[in-house]
């Protein structure tokens, strides 16, 4: 055991959770109308609490528990017994296994988290929480277990995933293109602009994402040592470079850089460092940062209008397709000579860690697709998912939360 | 008795107080508003999507006057609030029926000024 690595990744777990709480909530809660801002908030900081309770109960055992012929892990661990403060050396040899189950419980806490930007200002609240919880348990926690669990099977081949580029964002941001399909556009949203109510809320989420991310990847070290710096390095280097990439775009695009987008180009720089930050060196993460700036502006303000579904808040266009980015140039980038437990990547000469890496991809996007598409007809059949066309007008503040965040008179 | 309204630009509200105090006209109501004339709006690009056509914020001035104020009124807002551009705003005059300070009961012409 070691008090260093210890302290490291228990402050890294408290970062991660104010990535999503109030991060995430809050760069999403400028971008609804001002009718539907508490709405996000509860439902970030309700799945804190709902998913909090689940990896206790049994989904850290589903995702990390003894393993079941390499897809899931055994109740076993349910109600974390036999989690406590020995180390478990197959996962981190040096902290307790409690310090890396809270840890990870955060990671399962913003993936469902994310998605919220497919369907919001549009769910109804029971249909979110069923979905939430019945998402974690059948999509999340079998995919951390094949990504991470021991035993699990893409782990066995060899794939690259340092922080959660494959399970957290491109599980993600599928789903939530699946459920902007199936849900459908908000009322009004081809006839008159939907606009964000509050871009500095969105630009202060933004930037407790970025301060957050830094224990979301370098806490992904598990130590507090060279590999924790390098992912800390890799993730500035390739956020700075997507933030000003993305301004520098839409200033030539457009004629003005906007807040907004470099905000939007920094979280897609996160997003697709986070499966690289730990393979990679810093003029690659750089390269990484620029090149997923391109690729999410193209999805988000090209394509989304071409195709015409609503992504309300681009859950998809950020964090599913910079988390493709991101998995895939980890397979060109890696280099073993950064992290000798890594792989060489395309560009030095490894095509195999490449096709492991597409392999995982076509993995994920399709397990994923497929069970959200099962799940959403099982809630929406249930409760139904949407709300009345007349709740969503009035805003879902008043009419799932019962109360207002702003007031005209006092 | 007429209502002088004023939409005028949001920069411009100080120099048209100070004119409108020049020619003794100080009680006014004074608001916020969203309004789109021969301007338009301004586009507003939010990634990448661009939505021309916003509203542009105006200030509007809600003044109460007698007859032989009607006059100096619009002439002190013109000064003010002129620049000669498209977007300078627009001055309506009505009739106004009945004007009652609600402090004293006063009512007409002289619970205006």
């Amino acid at each position: 055991m070691n008090s260093g690595d210890t302290a490291w990744v228990l402050t890294a777990s408290a970062l991660v959770l104010l990535m999503t709480i109030p991060g995430l909530a809050f760069f999403y809660g400028g971008l609804v109308r001002r009718k539907n801002v508490l709405s996000i908030l509860m439902q970030c900081f309700i799945i804190v609490c709902v998913i909090s309770l689940q990896w206790v109960l049994f989904g850290y055992s589903l995702a990390f528990g003894p393993d079941f012929h390499g897809i899931i892990g055994t109740l076993e661990w349910a109600g974390l017994a036999g989690v406590g403060a020995a180390p478990n050396s197959n996962y981190a040899a040096t902290i307790p296994h409690s310090a890396f189950m809270i840890f990870q419980a955060m990671f399962a806490v913003i993936t469902p988290a994310l998605i919220i930007g497919a369907y919001a200002e549009r769910v109804k609240f029971p249909a979110f929480l069923l979905f939430t919880v019945l998402w974690a348990t059948f999509v999340y926690d079998p995919l951390a277990h094949w990504v991470w669990g021991a035993g699990g099977w893409l782990k066995s081949l060899g794939g690259l995933d340092f922080a959660g580029g494959i399970v957290v964002h491109v599980s993600s941001g599928i789903s939530a293109l699946v459920l902007a399909l199936l849900l459908g556009k908000r009322v009004g949203y081809n006839h008159k602009p939907i606009r964000p109510h509050n871009l500095p809320f969105t630009v202060l989420g933004a930037a407790l994402l970025w301060f957050g991310w830094f224990g979301f990847n370098a806490g992904s070290a598990l130590a507090a040592d060279g590999l924790a710096a390098t992912a800390f390095v890799n993730t500035n280097t390739a956020t700075a470079a997507a933030g000003l990439a993305w301004a520098l775009i839409e200033w030539r695009h457009n004629g003005s850089p906007t807040i907004l987008g470099a905000a939007t180009g920094a979280v897609a720089g996160l997003v697709a460092i986070t499966p690289a930050c730990g393979f990679v060196n810093p003029m690659n993460a750089m390269l990484i940062g620029i090149i997923v700036a391109f690729v999410c502006y193209i999805a988000v303000a090209v394509m989304k209008g071409k195709l015409g579904y609503d992504d309300s808040l681009d859950a998809f266009g950020v964090h599913g397709v910079g988390g493709t980015v991101g998995t895939l140039l980890t397979g060109i980038f890696a280099q073993k000579a950064i992290n000798p437990a890594g792989a060489d990547g395309l560009l030095f000469g490894n095509l195999h860690t490449f096709g492991i890496q597409c392999l995982m991809l076509v993995v994920t996007v399709v397990f994923a697709a497929i069970m959200t598409f099962i799940i959403f007809k099982i809630v929406d059949a249930a409760i139904g998912m949407r709300v009345e066309e007349k709740n969503e007008i009035i805003g879902l503040d008043l009419t799932q939360q019962s109360e207002a965040a702003y007031t005209v008179i006092e | 008795m007429k209502l002088v309204i004023a939409i005028i630009q949001p920069h411009k509200l100080e120099a048209v107080k100070r004119e409108l105090e020049a020619v003794e006209v100080n009680l006014m109501t004074v608001t916020n508003v969203l309004g789109q004339g021969r301007q338009k709006g301004v586009t507003e690009i939010y990634r990448g999507a661009k939505e021309a056509g916003g509203l542009l914020n105006k200030v509007r001035l809600d003044i109460a006057v007698n007859e032989d104020f009607v006059e100096p009124t619009i002439d002190a807002v013109t000064r003010g609030a002129h620049t000669g551009s498209v977007g300078d705003g627009k001055i309506f005059v009505v009739e106004l029926a009945q004007c009652i300070r609600i402090s004293t009961g006063e009512r007409g012409g002289v619970a205006i000024g």
